[in-house]
């Protein structure tokens, strides 16, 4: 008799946990993990497998589990995930894995990343697994942007043997898993903690390097390395374009999470970077983003924390626990709404005027494109606004690498199967091809990059 | 790691510093700046280079210390000692050509990244007039130097304590007047210098360039925080300049911008010199 739901996992309650930046949910015990674990049917085709992007052996690790070897399932995640704390912790599993989970069709599918981060945190606490390394190539490939791309064909790349240096152009390595994911999402300890494992195998780390400046990445080219990977992101944040929207108390998503996280803001003046809100914070969008920095405006104090989003729930590409936690802390969610001006009072945000929409024919995304509602405009009251609309690639590497192919977005043109780009020796992967899309995501592109820049080292194919 | 190898006081609370970051050194050119951080809990401080020197690896800033983390600079950081993180260049580099005769503007601060980019012009060939001011005449620094790559040079403290009295605008606005053919200005210092002074070169079309100093987190274009507008578009003081067409620039909003956070500035610092200024460590 098979346990329809998923074990549940403890977490912080909702009341508590808006007063606080530690870690919502738990994670499973021992015990918890087995039970959960025991609900994998063990399928034959593993349709699992195939929704994950770096392609882990989830049957592999779920019998291990079952079987309490929990360190043998750390290892076999790790083969294939050079991330699993973090993948575990953000993956939008609903979409991938779980999403064509045989149980599912019935029942909830197996907690497959629950069952990650506990045997990635289980293997941290007990030092238990070590990646196989290959002996060394003499290659030396160079990584430039720390982030879950760069990450990944470093970590890859290092396994196959070849010396890899990582080039990081802020003060640490992670990227959007340090400036962006919030703490108590994704625990900066347990970033670095993953990091540190890299490094422990051997990868070089170089952070504060104003890659394209510094050095161009022809000249890295024509240097010491066989191969450049870049992976620089989707940094660059975009705003709205209506009037107002410079003033004092609209900030980028960017700009509020990376005070956060990155500078801990939260605990200014321990800090020396402040950040200031007021008691009702509107954030502007629906994806993970939007309800990271809603969720963040809480903790920081915010009274009152409304998300407005242009479409309707069903639409929310948000994945759907951190919806889930939102609501239960109390996010409130203007959705059909769009803000067409910010009003200021001496030259700070006073409120936002925003317009009613509703859903009209669908649009290339093939969602219902939302639609003005003539004279439905009406006002929130607030001192801060924060636009998380989406990010644009990072411009300092196609702007310093001339003859570098680029869309007409500014993102670098890139083999969507082994991110080759228009230079020879060059490869690139994760948002700075794709635009802003998901951690793993970007993770899936750097193992196949990995895998390219192998080949092709060891094979010149 | 960066080491400090130099530090020398120009004024009461201005100094420079030679900070070692090869790197950076071998690459900066006027007009572009570096972001560092003291220490583990440090803020990302932005700083227009002054100097560049390959040979020693030793990249100059100037420093006044008007908060928190300046001041603290000021106190702890010392000969020998190390910045922990200091990144670089950032920015685009100043446009140097020989134009003919150009204007150099430095007020206050502003006279050390100025003072790159007057050497440059120079180098290029032009004629260079510089203007100089600062409140008075302890707070004037680089006479020297500006001196040196100036074909002409002109003092000017508000108290006229120290060359002649009056602000730097002034003599702007006179050489203009006078008819001179002037064929770019630059203008670094205040805001509100940089405000009058493009008000002064509009009406004669003189191009003039600005370099601004917008509040940034982490300087390489991700945060939007320095946003400026120019000619009606956002821009981003960080990526996009930080010099700028002085005529296009909304310097009120800019001003604006720049005093979001006087509050908590004052709170940092009050804490600092109640907890830290007397030696205690963090």
């Amino acid at each position: 008799m098979i346990q329809e739901k998923q074990t549940p996992m403890r977490e912080q309650p909702a009341a508590e946990r808006i007063h606080n930046f530690n870690e919502v949910p738990y994670g499973y015990s021992e015990d918890e993990a087995v039970q959960e674990a025991t609900r994998c049917l063990q399928c034959a085709h593993a349709p699992c497998v195939k929704g994950c992007p770096v392609g882990i052996d989830i049957p592999a690790f779920m019998d291990h589990l079952k079987n309490r070897r929990f360190a043998e399932a750390a290892s076999v995640i790790k083969q294939d995930n050079a991330l699993p704390a973090v993948c575990g912790r953000v993956c939008p599993q609903e979409n991938q894995c779980q999403g064509v989970c045989t149980l599912a069709n019935r029942f909830d599918p197996v907690a497959i990343g629950r069952l990650e981060r506990f045997c990635a945190d289980w293997e941290a606490e007990n030092e238990a697994c070590r990646v196989e390394m290959e002996p060394d190539t003499g290659k030396h490939v160079a990584v430039v942007g720390a982030g879950p791309a760069g990450l990944t064909v470093a970590g890859e790349l290092r396994k196959r043997g070849h010396a890899v240096t990582m080039f990081e152009l802020l003060h640490v390595a992670g990227g959007v898993l340090m400036y962006g994911i919030p703490e108590f999402r994704l625990p900066k300890a347990i970033v670095q903690r993953e990091i540190q494992a890299l490094c422990e195998m051997g990868v070089n780390l170089e952070v504060n390097q104003v890659i394209g400046r510094t050095q161009t990445i022809q000249e890295m080219l024509n240097g010491d390395y066989d191969a450049v990977f870049i992976g620089t992101g989707a940094g660059l944040p975009r705003f709205l374009g209506v009037p107002g929207e410079n003033l004092n108390g609209v900030f980028s998503a960017n700009e509020f999470l990376t005070r956060t996280n990155l500078m801990r803001a939260y605990q200014f003046p321990e800090y020396d970077t402040p950040i200031k809100i007021s008691a009702r914070v509107v954030t502007v969008g629906g994806g993970n983003v939007a309800m990271d920095a809603s969720r963040t405006a809480l903790r920081l104090g915010a009274k009152e924390s409304v998300i407005v989003y242009r479409r309707s729930e069903a639409e929310l590409p948000a994945r759907a626990e951190e919806v889930h936690h939102a609501k239960e802390e109390g996010i409130r969610f203007q959705l059909l709404t769009n803000p067409v001006e910010f009003i200021g009072e001496d030259g700070r945000l006073a409120a936002v005027r925003c317009i009613r929409m509703e859903l009209g024919e669908p649009d290339d995304s093939g969602r219902r494109r939302p639609v003005p509602v003539p004279g439905s405009e009406f006002e929130i009251e607030t001192g801060t606004v924060v636009i998380a609309v989406g990010n644009g690639p990072h411009p300092l590497i196609p702007q310093t690498t001339p003859d570098l192919e680029l869309n007409r977005w500014g993102s670098i043109v890139a083999d969507p199967e082994t991110g080759r780009t228009s230079l020879k020796g060059v490869y690139a992967g994760g948002d700075i091809v794709t635009g802003a899309a998901t951690v793993i995501e970007a993770m899936g592109a750097g193992k196949r990059s990995a895998m390219a820049i192998h080949e092709n080292l060891m094979n010149g194919a | 790691m960066y080491k400090i190898l130099k530090k020398q006081t120009l004024g009461p609370s201005i100094r420079e510093y030679i900070v070692e970051a090869p790197e950076v050194a071998r690459v900066g050119k006027a007009g572009q700046f570096i972001v560092l951080r003291l220490h583990e809990r440090g803020e990302r401080i932005p700083l227009t280079i002054v100097a560049c020197d390959p040979e020693t690896g030793g990249v100059t800033l100037v420093v006044q210390e008007v908060g928190k983390s300046t001041r603290e600079m000021g106190d702890r950081f010392h000969v020998g000692d190390t910045i922990l993180d200091f990144a670089g260049p950032l920015g685009e580099a100043t446009e140097i050509e020989n134009y003919g005769t150009v204007i150099c503007i430095g007020g206050g601060l502003g006279i050390a990244p100025l003072y790159p980019i007057a050497r440059a012009l120079k180098n290029a060939g032009n004629e260079v007039i510089g203007i100089i001011g600062a409140r008075n005449k302890e707070l004037l620094f680089y006479e020297d130097q500006m001196a040196a790559v100036s074909d002409k040079l002109i003092v000017k403290t508000d108290d006229g304590s120290y060359g002649s009295q009056g602000f730097v605008s002034d003599p702007l606005k006179e050489i203009l007047e006078s008819g001179s053919k002037i064929d770019r200005v630059w203008a670094i210092g205040p805001a509100i210098m940089m405000k009058v002074c493009a008000n002064v070169t509009r009406p004669f079309e003189v191009p003039t360039i600005v370099s601004l100093n917008s509040i940034m987190i982490d300087g390489t274009g991700m945060c939007g925080g320095c946003r400026v507008d120019v000619g009606g578009v956002a821009k981003f003081a960080c990526v996009d300049g930080p010099e700028f067409d002085g005529h296009q620039v909304d310097f009120d909003l800019l001003m604006s911008r720049q005093g979001y956070y006087a509050e908590e500035e004052v709170c940092s610092m009050d804490r600092y010199m109640t907890k830290y200024a007397e030696g205690a460590e963090q």
